[in-house]
């Protein structure tokens, strides 16, 4: 990334990465992601951030498992985030 | 302007290139089972895709892998034949799918020695599930074909792909977008643009082969299963070279998908009991199909519900959804039997099944036609009285038709389908590249016009918006090329997609930045969307019978004398042409068109 980017451009390059790593092989996960990016992205604190960030390193199977809460992530920051997504999603 | 960019108000910067002996677009089953038979002969590949590969849509699949192993069943690879022949509604060819069905024990057994874990017998043989539409001896009693690693077939098979792939040294190029293919005036393929989304540079990837393995189309539908990825860009790509697409008219829908959202909730939910319901608490089936109701087939179901939308009697406050009753079944019931379906309305509808019915529309689910190949992976094209192949092409996969799902596919055929076509293609490719060792010059004039479709998007000011349109165009497709088919409606369609389209050109970005620019991704799938969208509704509006996935009220019965042949669609002047079905098997007995009853 540019150095002399503005902290606000820096910002707004952080959210547009994280969007596409919301586009996943599945329904299920693309819908549950862009609910909460749309609802609750801009609320996040920066360790919600960073655990919201180590959950998408998940592969998709195992992603939608901690989302549908079938499988809870060993980091308690990471599956806090988690259930918030599976909160978020739906009307 | 011999291969340079101009970044928006910055310096000209030179178009990076890349050369490979073969590059493959889309790292889904289909392009990772090729890329690794090329890898491992030791070819030079490139496989591009726009996301991770183990996020292609590949890792969704769950139902399994069909191959007639006869673990748990008698079974054999003709029955297998025939049972998708049949299944095709005669549409399939039938050389391509002797191929892929002789093929299939072999392909299984190669995944399970490079570790997919599939779920075994207590003999420790893989277990076998009964699918719909397999039979034994030719239309018998019920096959077990169904080959499952648990619930999570296709992520299995994928990360294994993906593994063998990176140990055979594969180049990947992650989060790269494919924009166009690079063609030359003898029509040779020789590569493609491509976009690094990061960082938002064009690279031109030469190469002296190139597979297109980019996946389905079901983001052509507001009501659809598939991930937001599948928006059909190599079908796309492939009209824009002057190739056709073939048999788009045929489409998979599941009647039951989550209103409005799309998922899809198993048949399972009505063989335990549920039914549905029109906004009068009407049982509807029972007028469609007096005798199977709510358990009738597929495409009886979905046009029902379609029906019962269309003439007023659907629920919601637009009318736009039939409900699924399964509260009758009682909370034990559900949770025991129906635990994932429950856990999907849930999470989507905010509503408890136990207590309240379910929103329902058909979904859909599959993209049966697309790129015209042969069983050895090459795109082929009529010619006169023939056909003739588009010299450094390939296709594998949903996105191509060989065709062996013809007019309607077989579940756990299509996962067989992608390594059986992806690994014929690698084959072929290795044996092009041993004829063809050199790169051909590029053609810069094909460049330039892939480099200049890339930079429209550059353009500033005020315009309509890539979202906004993009609705517009699944709920038209889903209103007027869903499951209820006329000639009027479709005619309606043809003229709404295309009045659509032309809006496309006042579209503006309103982000130009170059990182992770993800605006102008979406605006290049909804490109691919559009064009797909005419070649489907075009196709679908010309096919006057039903057959399969395509059925017409104004033409109910299947034409053997007229449409027994696949369509094929042209960008250029919307020009429809028709060429045979391949009746003749490689090795076996033709089976000629029989009635399709279950
Ligand atoms: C919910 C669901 C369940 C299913 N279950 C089964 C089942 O049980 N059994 C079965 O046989 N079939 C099943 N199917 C069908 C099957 O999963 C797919 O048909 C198959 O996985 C398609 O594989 P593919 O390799 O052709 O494409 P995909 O897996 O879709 O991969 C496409 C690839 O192309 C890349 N790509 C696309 N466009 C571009 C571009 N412009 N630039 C760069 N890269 C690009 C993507 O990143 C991706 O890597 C199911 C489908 C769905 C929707």
């Amino acid at each position: 990334m540019d150095p002399q980017a503005s902290s606000q451009d820096r910002t707004l390059h952080e959210r547009a990465r994280l969007q596409w790593q919301c586009r996943r092989g599945m329904l299920e996960l693309d819908a549950m992601l862009q609910d909460f990016m749309d609802k609750r992205y801009d609320d996040l604190t920066p360790a919600e951030l960073q655990a919201f960030e180590m959950l998408l390193k998940a592969p998709d199977q195992l992603l939608l498992d901690y989302l549908m809460g079938h499988a809870i992530p060993i980091d308690t920051e990471v599956a806090n985030v988690a259930q918030q997504i599976r909160y978020a999603a739906g009307p | 302007m011999d291969g340079t960019v101009t970044d928006v108000g910055v310096q000209p910067v030179t178009l990076a290139r890349r050369q490979f002996d073969s590059l493959v677009i889309g790292a889904g089953g289909g392009g990772l089972r090729a890329a690794l038979q090329l890898a491992t002969a030791d070819a030079n590949v490139a496989v591009v895709s726009k996301v991770f590969p183990t996020r292609s849509h590949t890792v969704a699949a769950q139902g399994g892998i069909n191959a007639a192993l006869a673990n748990v069943l008698p079974d054999n690879w003709h029955w297998h034949m025939y049972d998708t022949i049949k299944g095709s509604d005669y549409l399939g060819d039938q050389d391509a799918i002797e191929y892929m069905c002789r093929s299939a024990s072999h392909l299984v057994y190669e995944l399970e020695h490079a570790g997919v874990p599939f779920s075994r017998l207590d003999d420790g043989k893989i277990y076998q599930r009964p699918f719909g539409g397999q039979s034994q001896n030719f239309g018998g009693e019920q096959a077990a074909r169904t080959c499952a690693a648990a619930d999570r077939t296709g992520h299995a098979m994928l990360h294994t792909l993906y593994q063998q792939n990176i140990h055979a040294k594969t180049h990947f190029f992650d989060e790269y977008f494919a924009i166009d293919l690079i063609k030359d005036d003898e029509g040779f393929v020789l590569g493609a643009l491509v976009l690094e989304i990061e960082t938002g540079k064009p690279l031109l990837i030469e190469a002296k082969t190139t597979l297109i393995a980019t996946g389905g189309a079901g983001q052509l539908f507001r009501t659809n299963t598939n991930a937001r990825i599948n928006t059909g860009d190599g079908m796309g790509m492939a009209l824009r070279a002057g190739i056709p697409l073939q048999d788009m008219e045929f489409f998979q829908f599941h009647p039951t998908g989550v209103a409005g959202r799309g998922m899809l909730l198993t048949e399972g939910a009505r063989g335990e009991g549920g039914y549905l319901i029109n906004k009068d608490g009407e049982r509807f089936m029972e007028r469609y199909a007096p005798h199977a109701k709510d358990l009738a087939s597929r495409d009886v179901v979905s046009r029902a519900i379609s029906t019962e939308v269309r003439e007023g009697r659907g629920c919601g406050p637009d009318g736009e959804y039939v409900l699924l009753k399964l509260d009758h079944l009682g909370r034990d019931v559900l949770q025991k039997r129906l635990p994932g379906i429950s856990d999907t309305i849930r999470t989507f509808l905010h509503i408890d099944p136990a207590e309240e019915p379910v929103p329902v529309f058909p979904t859909a689910h599959y993209t049966m036609g697309g790129i015209p190949t042969n069983r050895h992976g090459q795109v082929v094209v009529p010619i006169d009285q023939g056909e003739e192949v588009i010299p450094g092409l390939y296709a594998a996969g949903e996105c191509a038709c060989v065709s062996v799902h013809g007019a309607n596919r077989l579940g756990g055929n299509s996962l067989l389908d992608i390594v059986v076509f992806g690994r014929a293609a690698g084959n072929d490719i290795i044996e092009y590249l041993s004829n063809n060792r050199y790169h051909r010059r590029l053609d810069e004039a094909s460049v330039d016009k892939a480099v200049d479709h890339l930079q429209r998007w550059d353009l500033q000011g005020e315009g309509e918006s890539v979202a906004n349109l993009r609705n517009e165009l699944q709920l038209t497709m889903e209103k007027y090329c869903g499951v209820f088919r006329t000639e009027v409606v479709l005619a309606e369609g043809i003229e709404k997609v295309l009045e659509l389209q032309q809006r496309m050109a006042d579209v503006r970005l309103q982000d130009h930045s170059r990182i992770f620019n993800t605006a102008r991704i979406e605006a290049m799938e909804l490109e691919n969307l559009f064009d797909i969208a005419v070649a489907t509704v075009v196709s679908a509006h010309a096919r006057q019978e039903s057959r399969g996935a395509h059925s017409r009220i104004d033409y109910p019965e299947r034409d053997d004398v007229h449409w027994l042949k696949h369509s094929l669609y042209y960008k250029r002047d919307r020009r429809l042409d028709y060429k045979p079905v391949t009746l003749k098997p490689i090795s076996v007995e033709s089976f000629p068109p029989k009635e399709r009853v279950y």
